[in-house]
């Protein structure tokens, strides 16, 4: 698969048959939650790709992913994160699902969306907890947040299931997509 | 099993050229993404233009580490996209890779970039930025090119790719 930043002119001009798109779906308006199930364990990372608003009426929201529909205290998170004028680091334990980056609420001008870029590395492992990298944020035209997490998913089940949520209980709006790529090794 | 990420187009500069530029980007694709591996011939920033948009329609938000101390700022109501970090080097490329997504669609346009600049001698950084183009006109055209009117020097390389979800 191309590893991201890597020197483009070694790629030949053949499509990347190792990525594969396993499905998307569209934010109904009407619900705030996406569920990605019966992911097939033939890849060897997945990656979700989200261009993400909710319905709060606040200017952002912020992407919460559950793995096996799990909700228990299983899973941790670190993060760097730049508002505009400082960048942090954080974390924390013991929570009930993977904390992922800030999107768009529609407290926000119209149209702005949030996005991120989710890599779930060896989820079909049954014997190691799974690792997820995020990276993605919003801008606003004067205000926005840039960020970095890691997930823990303390579970050594193969991930068939990903539930991507509205942290702030608010519904995905109709512009909003999510798409599952699987990466084969 | 269809395509779902592709090259659409890659340029690679035999000699020094004002900017690099990707025209009649179809609209098939869920995502773009954007690959620039090169230097400046006079250090300054490489930006990215949408659609030749010229007003002040581009912002972003943006943190960097330069190996000391984690940096955020931010950028509104600016004429082009940063793709990352200042290559100060015009010998040592740096690398920069931009995600556009739902550049088809017709919401405005956001961006994800990570670079990184690391040639020595005391200078080196890795950026992320989010980047917002308030338009919701779908993109078709991408240049690159330096924020300093410098030309791009010989060997850089940008590809274009495409990302389409099932």
């Amino acid at each position: 698969m191309p590893i991201l930043g890597t020197v483009a002119s070694q790629f030949s001009s053949k499509p990347f048959t190792s990525f594969e798109s396993i499905a998307s779906a569209t934010g109904t308006g009407s619900s705030g939650t996406i569920t990605f199930s019966s992911i097939p364990s033939t890849y060897s990372h997945l990656q979700l790709r989200c261009t993400a608003r909710s319905s709060s009426g606040l200017s952002t929201d912020y992407i919460i992913i559950r793995l096996n529909n799990d909700t228990t205290a299983n899973y941790t998170y670190h993060g760097i994160e730049g508002d505009g004028s400082t960048g942090i680091g954080f974390g924390a334990t013991g929570e009930t699902a993977g904390f992922s980056v800030q999107v768009t609420g529609a407290g926000a001008t119209s149209n702005i969306m949030g996005t991120a870029i989710i890599d779930i590395s060896d989820y079909a492992s049954t014997n190691k907890n799974k690792t997820i990298r995020h990276f993605g944020g919003d801008d606003k035209n004067g205000s926005g947040l840039i960020g970095l997490r890691s997930n823990l998913w303390l579970n050594t089940s193969a991930i068939n299931r990903i539930d991507i949520i509205s942290y702030r209980a608010a519904n995905w709006t109709t512009s909003s997509t999510f798409a599952l790529y699987g990466i084969k090794g | 099993m269809a395509t779902t990420y592709e090259k659409i187009a890659t340029t690679t500069l035999g000699s020094a050229a004002a900017s690099i530029d990707f025209t009649s980007i179809p609209a098939t694709y869920t995502d773009l993404r954007v690959v620039f591996v090169g230097t400046m011939a006079t250090s300054s920033y490489p930006w990215m233009r949408l659609n030749a948009d010229t007003d002040s329609n581009y912002s972003d938000t943006y943190l960097y580490g330069d190996g000391s101390t984690a940096v955020s700022g931010k950028n509104t109501s600016i004429t082009g996209w940063y793709m990352g970090a200042n290559p100060l080097s015009t010998t040592v490329p740096s690398m920069q890779t931009m995600d556009i997504f739902s550049y088809a669609g017709s919401t405005y346009k956001t961006g994800l970039s990570i670079s990184a600049t690391e040639f020595g001698s005391g200078q080196r950084m890795t950026d992320v930025i989010v980047s917002l183009w308030r338009s919701t006109a779908a993109i078709t055209s991408i240049k690159i090119f330096s924020d300093g009117g410098y030309n791009i020097k010989a060997g850089a390389t940008a590809t274009l790719y495409g990302i389409k979800a099932a």
